[in-house]
């Protein structure tokens, strides 16, 4: 079973969620899709085993075949090359990798180069494999690193897929695989707006999907209006607890630590199972 | 010199337009001749590097300047690579502009921003 854990915003508890679930489970796959700034690793403290580098395929110039036909130029609906009297200039982080220019070129000109944009972490935390995607600074797009990672997953075990904040591109590669969707909220207009953002976007993609709403304080919760009003299914509530905050600032997982958050995540699992079975 | 700049309608009465690869139009105005005429700037609706396919359509048109409001990284580059003078325009119409211009009015365009990607066209 593949399980999301996705939100509008970021600083919801996306991350908080997905480690503890995983944690929770007897045995699981904890994947950080938050390639920009991955930071389930803060808590589950891997053993790294293998660090792998990831790469996509772009194009490189020969200048002595070249004839300036520019059919690599017209071709590219990106914009990544310019060609001027001497040289073909290549903008990398426009590139796509789609490999047109090179099919295209008529004199063989262009051939296919590897170029880092970021690696993937293998670990060990206890009883979860930790895969950690981690993309270099600089670069434009973590997408092809997600879709590596969507290629490492078992088809058995429990997998936990943290997702990157938002609703865009690289959400969207990371929920593919997924058989259930978490949408994590804060109690806030704010947290209810991005609620209703990655709402649409599972809607969209049509998953099974439902609400863990976080830090709840007593009064209104205008994310919980949001649920009720759209009768979305709410799975689990975490109180404002001043005690998960101390064990997340030194980077514990909080149910390895307490029986209270070990029995919360035991049902959160149990309930997901259930609703991703059906 | 052969110049060019961004305008918003096909007038050299127009202002310049503040964007310079998503711009409808290019003026183009040859300094010795007096000539000029007008490019529709088939880089505006481009989903990303119209900067960059823009700056190619001005080299292949034999541009030896531009004035324009700014210009972001990936086409500075090209036309940097092509030896492109850019200028600042200033507030006034490309006429307006092109004459500064002529009388040494305008300074270089110092300030080169990384990039407004993704803001126009179709998001990716």
């Amino acid at each position: 079973m593949k399980i999301a854990v996705l939100s509008g915003k970021g600083g919801t508890g996306k991350t908080f969620v997905s480690v503890n679930l995983a944690c929770a489970a007897d045995k699981a796959v904890y994947v950080d899709c938050d390639v920009e700034e991955p930071n389930g690793h803060l808590f589950l403290k891997p053993e790294i085993t293998e660090k792998q580098s990831v790469a996509v395929t772009v194009p490189e110039a020969d200048m002595s075949k070249c004839t300036g036909c520019r059919k690599c130029v017209d071709f590219c609906k990106y914009n990544a090359l310019a060609l001027l009297r001497d040289r073909l200039m290549i903008f990398y982080e426009v590139c796509h990798s789609c490999g047109g220019c090179i099919l295209f070129c008529p004199e063989k000109a262009l051939s296919k180069k590897q170029r880092e944009i970021g690696t993937i972490e293998t670990g060990v935390s206890d009883n979860v494999t930790v895969l950690t995607g981690c993309l270099n600074t600089g670069e434009v797009s973590g997408v092809p690193i997600i879709k590596e990672l969507m290629e490492k997953l078992p088809e058995k075990d429990t997998v936990v897929i943290d997702c990157p904040p938002g609703s865009s591109c690289i959400v969207m590669e990371s929920i593919r695989e997924a058989d259930y969707c978490i949408l994590v909220a804060e109690p806030t207009l704010f947290g209810a707006h991005n609620l209703g953002m990655v709402y649409e976007l599972v809607k969209l993609f049509n998953k099974p999907f439902g609400v863990v709403l976080n830090k709840c304080l007593p009064g209104e919760n205008p994310s919980e209006k949001f649920c009720r009003g759209n009768k979305i299914n709410i799975l689990a509530e975490i109180p404002y607890d001043e005690n998960l905050g101390r064990l997340n600032s030194k980077g514990l997982v909080s149910v390895r630590e307490s029986g209270q958050y070990h029995e919360l995540f035991r049902n959160l699992l149990y309930k997901v199972a259930k609703e991703a079975l059906q | 010199m052969k110049l060019a700049a961004p305008v918003e309608s096909k007038s050299l009465d127009a202002p310049i337009c503040p964007s310079f690869g998503r711009t409808p139009y290019y003026a183009l105005f040859d300094t010795e001749t007096g000539n000029h005429e007008f490019l529709d700037n088939s880089a505006a609706a481009s989903q990303g590097g119209a900067g960059i396919k823009a700056a190619q359509m001005l080299v292949d048109h034999g541009v030896e300047a531009i004035i324009t409001c700014r210009c972001g990284d990936n086409a500075a580059q090209v036309l940097n690579a092509a030896k492109v003078a850019m200028y600042k325009a200033q507030d006034g119409t490309v006429t307006d502009n092109i004459e500064k211009l002529k009388n040494g009015g305008l300074s270089h365009l110092s300030e080169i921003h990384p990039g407004l990607h993704n803001h126009g066209g179709v998001k990716e």
